[in-house]
């Protein structure tokens, strides 16, 4: 059953990226349990705006879990408290009346604020376009059936594919590595027979400019792992770190 | 005037095959000289984008999100249709064809359609290629679910996560290009205005959403590829900066409207709860493969789902269309719900909302082959309404989910703007008066792999291009308008809420142009939008500046075209004196509250001119010629 509940929001607030940013307070008051989040910064922005304030930025689209525009700490935690959730998914029954809630931005090197909890993941963009994908053509493609793929293969990729690219992973990460969002997508292709081809230069090219856009190394935190909304598991970075050293070794590529 | 849809001569089968071959192409050391704006990468933008730069175009790509990957192509959820056949059911070109033309009541243009039905198969073989992991048999072929609308198994997915996986195929397709140098990539971009030159579209003004600061970009040809208009409801299925923006700007600088009433709301979605709602979720049409939709047989009856016998039961999709059951197309199902609540059957706190119930298709096929379908929808369902639909059946409730309306384009996807092209959800060609499910991934891919490479080639061969650049007074004059709307929105500083007047507009387009409209309420309504538009400019409030990031200035500036778009959209429901598809007017039913159409009067496209702030918008005919289909009153009994 829905209820109210009042609860302190202490929300980071920066104006600029090159502003000094600090922590305000704010009330959010007669919060029903059944809103998102998300529902619930949004009354808190209707206040704002009523009072002259400037209400707080957030990034968010769809609101359904799927597009992985959305996404701040929540207590620390990536998406807030629950499993496999995103912020847009996740409800106000998880909090109780009183509670304090601390929000802030992602925090990474190679994620740049903009302004308060909005931040630039272009670096994802980077690393995608550095590899993350198979190079054919629009019209030149063979019937689609003409390469079975192994069910499993088909389903363990898939697993890959579902990654959002929020960037819950970096911002859970001590090191603010992006190996999780990576890997995801050189073992997507590289369990497919479509992605063989190319599969050495994707995951030399792909991690180097991971580093260059200034993201840490893995050190087996798992991190990433526990609070990546759409639940990637590691196996992934396992995949990547085999494909890389058979590249590193075993192609002619650089 | 009557428009002409330059749909080429000759059999169906044949016209897209022998229209290719009478374009005119534009020589591959040519193709770089031109430059191309295509605004917008969801499936029709980021395909269309990512193909033409193949082809060697310069292309410039814009967006509105950070990232092309985050365009709302990527919320759809239950799969991409295609005549392959693969299930060997019975499928074929023209049956897709047939069942798109039929589903969508007879209200699109034959041409068009046979066209989407016969480059649906490269699409899927374009996808297998890129990568995208759909669903697949334990021999390692292609898997294939049915939908509404159809009685074959046409439609392929990757779980319940068919358009994320498509739209990352086309990002990939597209980041490819940008890494290549061949797409310049803008993101943080909303399009405010087209650029108009020599009475063509030379180009667009953008304000960069990080900076605030306007921008203006020349091409020889601009493509939009922004979707639909479903947010004018405030609450819908829609992501939340989904908008009409681009294409009403487009439209005020003469690109026709078409068809801007017909709008389609989804049967399953998750129902209204509260009032500080932001927007509904879809649980995907997938679901009605194996969920059976029921209400109590007795209205007023508030007893727990499982404490209804089955003999109380009233499954009225199955009684009432035997042959296609629970998966009748999108319009008639939303409209039997209704029916069924307004009748008081309705169940929930609210008694707006039906039951979708699981509980045979688990007693028949265990939790797990349910759980490997559904899983995720299962799991996304559960986590708003904290209800677990393995144990008790789902509560579903129409909802504003796909704008068939768009702007007007003729074969080659051009509008009446030349040089101005439009695709996907954007445009108004193919689904009629309603979209079957499926549909709209396999168009929007279509418009942007298969449709748009050829057509462009054609317009930029036989077209006297001048020199512009965006420097030229075409475009300071265009920015200069710009700036004095993002100010005058500023300065108002009044007492309400961009967002507060947007939920009172929607509220207004849902009571009266929603699922079922009359005259009567048509032109109530009209009057309202434009009570709400004038105080909307009298005391809308929008904080901060325009020179930072500054979302309530972005909501402010979609909300002010929603709100003189919505009055365009009443004045088409009430001229179209007929119901189709998605557009029910209570005055025109059959005996059985289906939609009645008037084909003498009414097979046609309305399509509508901009004449001014002041003046009505001129309407302008484009007649529907069915050569190759009869016109039946649909019946999925």
């Amino acid at each position: 059953m829905s209820k109210s509940i009042n609860l302190t929001l202490k929300v980071w607030r920066q104006d600029s990226p090159f502003a000094k940013g600090r922590f305000e307070s704010y009330k959010a008051q007669n919060i029903s349990t059944d809103m998102s989040f998300l529902e619930m910064i949004d009354v808190v922005n209707e206040q704002l705006t009523l009072q002259h304030k400037d209400p707080i930025s957030f990034d968010h689209d769809c609101r359904e879990g799927i597009c992985g525009m959305c996404g701040c700490m929540v207590n620390g935690q990536a998406h807030g408290p629950e499993k496999g959730t995103t912020l847009c998914q996740l409800h106000m029954r998880h909090f109780s009346n009183g509670d304090t809630i601390v929000i802030e931005p992602w925090r990474s090197r190679a994620f740049k604020l903009i302004k308060d909890l909005t931040v630039d993941r272009g670096a994802f963009d980077k690393i995608i376009q550095a590899g993350g994908y198979i190079s054919v053509n629009a019209g030149g493609a063979q019937d689609a059936n003409a390469i079975p793929v192994p069910q499993q293969n088909a389903e363990q990729a898939m697993d890959a594919a579902a990654c959002i690219g929020c960037g819950a992973c970096v911002a859970s990460c001590p090191n603010a590595s992006a190996m999780l969002f990576t890997s995801a997508k050189v073992s997507q292709l590289a369990l497919l027979p479509q992605g063989r081809p190319e599969a050495a230069r994707r995951a030399l090219k792909m991690i180097q400019c991971m580093d260059k856009e200034g993201f840490g190394n893995c050190t087996n935190e798992r991190e990433c792992e526990a609070r990546c909304p759409k639940e990637i598991s590691i196996i992934h970075i396992a995949r990547m770190n085999r494909e890389y050293i058979k590249a590193a070794f075993g192609s002619e590529e650089t | 005037m009557q428009l002409d849809g330059k749909v080429p001569s000759g059999p169906l089968a044949q016209k897209w095959d022998k229209h290719r071959f009478e374009l005119k192409l534009v020589n591959p050391a040519n193709k770089r000289k031109f430059d191309i704006i295509v605004v917008g990468t969801g499936l029709a933008g980021g395909s269309a984008a990512a193909t033409l730069a193949e082809l060697g175009y310069n292309v410039k790509a814009f967006c509105i999100q950070d990232s092309p990957r985050r365009a709302h192509s990527i919320a759809a959820q239950g799969g991409i249709n295609a005549a392959k056949n693969y299930p060997n059911d019975g499928d074929s070109i023209w049956r897709l064809f047939y069942d798109t033309v039929k589903g969508g009541d007879f209200r699109a243009r034959e041409a068009n359609v046979h066209r989407l039905a016969q480059v649906s198969n490269n699409i899927i073989d374009q996808g297998v290629a890129q990568g995208i992991p759909f669903a697949r048999d334990y021999g390692g072929l292609l898997a294939n679910r049915s939908f509404g609308g159809a009685q074959v198994s046409r439609t392929f997915y990757a779980r319940g996560q068919t358009g994320q996986q498509l739209l990352l195929g086309a990002y990939s397709a597209l980041s490819r290009q940008v890494g290549l140098g061949k797409v310049t990539l803008f993101t943080r971009r909303e399009m405010i205005d087209v650029v108009v030159a020599n009475g063509k579209a030379r180009g667009i003004v953008v304000r960069n959403l990080v900076t605030g600061q306007l921008e203006s970009h020349a091409a020889d040809a601009v493509v939009l590829a922004t979707g639909g208009y479903g947010n004018v409801f405030f609450l819908s299925t829609n992501a939340m900066a989904s908008n009409v923006t681009a294409a009403y700007r487009a439209y005020k600088r003469g690109a026709f409207f078409a068809n801007p009433c017909f709008t389609q709301i989804h049967p399953t979605c998750i129902p209204v709860h509260g009032t500080y709602q932001s927007k509904l979720t879809l649980m995907s049409e997938s679901l009605r493969n194996d969920g059976r939709v029921w209400v109590p047989k007795n209205p007023g009856d508030k007893r727990a789902p499982h404490q209804i016998p089955e003999s109380e039961r009233h499954y009225y999709l199955e009684e009432k269309y035997p042959s296609f059951g629970n998966l009748v197309p999108r319009d008639v199902a939303s409209r039997n719900a209704k029916e069924q609540c307004d009748q008081g059957k309705g169940v929930g706190d609210t008694g707006l909302a039906v039951y979708l119930d699981f509980g045979d298709a688990i007693k028949r096929d265990g939790r797990d082959v349910i759980e490997k379908k559904y899983g995720n929808l299962f799991h996304m369902y559960e986590k708003i309404t904290a209800d677990n639909p393995y144990q008790a059946p789902m509560m579903i409730y129409p909802a504003v989910h796909y704008t068939m309306g768009g702007l007007w384009v003729d074969y080659n996807l051009m509008s009446t703007l030349p040089g101005l092209f439009v695709l996907g959800e954007a445009n108004f060609s193919d689904h009629g008066a309603n979209r079957l499910g499926a549909s709209a991934l396999m168009q929007g891919l279509a418009d942007g792999y298969f449709v748009i490479p050829y057509t462009i080639g054609g317009y930029l061969c036989d077209t006297q291009l001048d020199a512009v650049s965006d420097s030229d007074a075409a475009f300071k004059d265009t920015e200069r308008q710009v700036k004095q709307r993002i100010d005058k929105l500023l300065s108002i500083n009044g007492k309400r809420t961009v967002d507060d007047i947007h939920r009172q507009l929607g509220l207004i387009m849902w009571d009266h142009c929603g699922m079922a409209r009359n005259n009567e309420g048509l032109d109530k309504a009209r009057g309202k939008i434009q009570q709400l538009r004038a105080e909307f400019w009298e005391n809308v409030k929008v904080p901060g500046s325009v020179s930072q990031f500054n979302q309530s200035l972005e909501r402010a500036g979609r909300v002010a075209d929603f709100l003189e778009f919505a009055e365009l959209m009443v004045s088409d429901a009430r001229a179209r004196q007929e119901s189709c598809g998605g557009h029910f007017n209570e005055g025109f039913q059959s005996e059985e509250n289906e939609a009645l159409r008037d084909d003498e009067n009414y097979c046609h496209v309305s399509s509508w001119e901009y004449k001014g702030d002041d003046t009505e918008p001129e309407f302008h005919k484009e007649p529907l010629e069915f050569e190759n289909v009869k016109l039946t009153q649909r019946s999925y009994k």
